[in-house]
């Protein structure tokens, strides 16, 4: 940091002079992606769900018409979302959406916290390599683990044969286009999302607090109830986030492992998009969804910091 | 110094050979893989005794400190703490309790919960807890703080309530793992004459980790110097300064001027100690000195005496102030012999007020024969 260079220098001058700091710049490029990326696309899809379907390219209606008078009148309509809320196919299949999602969340987290707590737990090398294991799935494509799934699944698939040859079931199970399976499916995909910021929030926790109620008395359980997991709850709120906001918008899972009584909004969305080529609707599917993700995220993240917990 | 006034007999039981020890450390070693963190330490401390282990970081005084918490169990020897055998009690169930360097007070617990937590682990019901936790907190002069999280506290008033929750189990035996290391210099020496404030109200036997030297002199009733795993000696405050075993000690506790030379003539109740710098020099008798051994001649900076007169004393020296320190109520003198080796003295900043001693003076250096202590290793 003592000696900068020249170049450096200038630049910092130059950006000064047009009233930018380097922290500006820093944050702008986040920023601007949020904003191309997330935000433009988020307007458009405000834009398209108050239009109404038509049979042309693109199948809507423009948001601004002249009138007869050649005054400019601008054209939206809230009936899509009164329909989303009327039509309990919709409703339904936001509340599947929810539990499903919560369903596999809560599972990722009863098979994830142990492994994360081990991992941080193992000394130096064998935690680099536990690690390793648990990013290994994503080097294979995503789309063939789930076919493999199938294979497992299936009416002669490897587990009805185990059990099968085992004689432990008479018939095959039933696990192929299941809820079960949409879940199984989910957990199983998601596990890495929940281990990670797990291992990483508890490998942060200073081994003196486990040690200090250990001192003041603390069974190992009861350390575990009182000190580990209410420090681990950042870990914990980041790792839930990470599967649960992708899992209720899951679309390949349940087309691929779901049957059809399986009833998830990615799955409504792709058929009024595709299907029924109605964007208008399409559109105000994504945005309700969005927001039913969103709110509790950011409910979350103000309750942690008013816990101090965040940071 | 905490001894200097003449205290009964019966308040230093260490003293006493009859005295059975509450804490017995016995042949404790700790190895991690090749590394030897304690070495056969073996050391007896008494019932409210507030122990200095002093050593610099990395002697093993932690580990051994870990080792009585039960964090660390010991690849031999044993511990006994008020004639019962440590060794299998896991550190959930020991009677003693741990003051942490980092405090580790919990994040999301607020000062009170975190006062109260050892309590209700013991199955203490919850008012009452709450209201031992108060009167702890009272004792650390914290009353009113006890709804804040930790994060709202100062660094003092975090080692506070760290003190605080590992008092209130009153504990057979409370560690304290450097508990002034994280505060600054000031409040260090207030809350140095706490801690011995507290000691002294609850009688509870303290054994204090720290690498401080100062600190340990002034807290402590017994200092127990650790260098390499082991103990090197174990004496008072004033027995550690005044009469070091070793080379090592003497140089470690305070600063010493440390003079090789070999033993001359022993004879009568004084003896004469050739050494390279000062030539021949009187001082006090030792016994078991055999004439012609290496031996080191320690003499304290404020042992000196300085003078422009020629004093009347044998132990008399010429040399140049080379340069002069002014700390305040002392100052410190760096002196140059005529053979190129410095020496360093303290005198009052009063004693030199008539007749002021200052750079590149020749003065007369002189000490006593009793000031100067013989060191054999």
């Amino acid at each position: 940091m003592s000696a900068r260079s020249r170049p450096w220098r200038w630049t910092a001058r130059g950006l000064g002079a047009l009233g930018l700091s380097g922290r500006t710049l820093v944050v702008a490029v986040p920023m601007l992606w949020l904003l191309l990326f997330f935000l433009v696309p988020f307007f458009v899809l405000g834009r398209i769900s108050l239009a109404e379907p038509i049979l042309a390219r693109p199948p809507y209606t423009p948001l601004f018409e002249r009138g007869p008078d050649g005054a400019l009148v601008i054209l939206a309509n809230l009936e899509n979302y009164r329909l989303l809320w009327a039509d309990t196919l919709y409703r339904n299949a936001y509340l599947s959406s929810i539990r499903i999602a919560a369903v596999s969340t809560v599972f990722a987290l009863l098979i994830g916290y142990p492994i994360a707590y081990y991992i941080a737990r193992a000394p130096e090398p064998r935690r680099t390599i536990l690690l390793l294991l648990v990013i290994l799935p994503f080097w294979t494509s995503f789309l063939l683990r789930v076919y493999a799934w199938m294979g497992f699944l299936q009416r002669e698939g490897l587990i009805n044969s185990a059990l099968l040859g085992l004689g432990l079931i008479d018939a095959p199970l039933v696990m192929m286009q299941t809820t079960f399976a949409v879940q199984l499916g989910i957990v199983y995909t998601y596990l890495p999302f929940m281990i990670l910021p797990l291992y990483a929030n508890l490998t942060k926790i200073d081994d003196a607090f486990f040690e200090a109620s250990a001192d003041l008395g603390a069974a190992p359980v009861v350390t575990f109830l009182t000190v580990t997991l209410p420090l681990s709850l950042p870990g914990i709120i980041a790792g839930c986030m990470l599967v649960f906001i992708p899992a209720i918008g899951e679309y390949v899972i349940p087309a691929l492992l779901g049957g059809p009584d399986t009833l998830m909004i990615g799955r409504v969305l792709w058929d009024e998009f595709f299907s029924a080529r109605d964007w208008t609707m399409a559109s105000a599917v994504a945005i309700v969804m969005l927001v039913l993700v969103v709110a509790p995220v950011m409910w979350l993240q103000s309750w942690l910091d008013r816990r101090g917990l965040n940071g | 110094m905490r001894q200097t006034a003449p205290l009964a007999a019966d308040t230093r039981p260490w003293r006493d050979a009859g005295a059975t020890p509450f804490l017995r450390i016995q042949g404790v070693g700790k190895a991690f893989g090749m590394f030897t963190a304690v070495d056969d330490v073996t050391l007896d401390i008494h019932r409210g005794e507030l122990f200095c282990l002093l050593g610099a970081s990395g002697c093993g005084k932690s580990t051994l400190l870990r080792m009585l918490a039960g964090f660390e169990t010991p690849s031999a020897g044993r511990i006994l703490l008020d004639g019962q055998d440590m060794s299998a009690v896991p550190p959930h169930r020991r009677p003693t309790n741990m003051m942490f360097q980092s405090y580790a007070l919990f994040p999301h617990m607020t000062v009170e919960r975190n006062v109260m937590y050892g309590l209700l682990r013991e199955g203490l019901g919850r008012a009452a807890a709450r209201e031992r936790a108060r009167e702890m907190l009272r004792l650390v002069k914290l009353d009113g703080f006890g709804a804040r999280k930790p994060h709202q506290l100062s660094g003092g008033q975090r080692q506070r309530v760290a003190l605080a929750r590992a008092l209130v189990k009153q504990p057979k035996l409370l560690l304290l793992d450097e508990p002034l290391g994280a505060l600054d210099k000031k409040l260090r020496e207030e809350t140095q004459f706490e801690l011995v404030r507290i000691q002294e109200t609850l009688g509870t036997t303290f054994i204090v980790v720290t690498h401080d030297q100062e600190e340990a002199m002034t807290i402590a009733t017994r200092i127990g110097i650790m260098r390499d795993g082991r103990i090197v000696q174990v004496g008072e405050p004033r027995e550690i300064y005044e009469a070091p075993d070793t080379r090592f000690v003497a140089d470690f506790i305070g600063s010493v001027n440390l003079f090789e030379g070999r033993v001359d003539v022993a004879a009568g109740d004084g003896m004469r100690v050739v050494t390279q710098d000062l030539g021949p020099v009187t001082l006090r008798h030792v016994p078991g000195l055999t004439a012609g051994q290496t031996v080191w001649v320690a003499l304290r900076p404020e042992r000196l005496a300085l003078g422009h007169s020629e004093p009347d004393t044998p132990n008399r020296f010429r040399a140049l102030v080379e340069d002069v320190g002014y700390m305040g109520q002392l100052s410190v003198y760096r002196l140059r012999l005529p053979g190129g080796r410095l020496v360093q003295a303290t005198l009052s900043s009063r004693a030199m007020d008539d007749a002021p001693i200052s750079w590149d003076d020749e003065v007369w250096v002189s000490f006593a024969p009793a000031a100067g202590r013989v060191l054999t290793q």
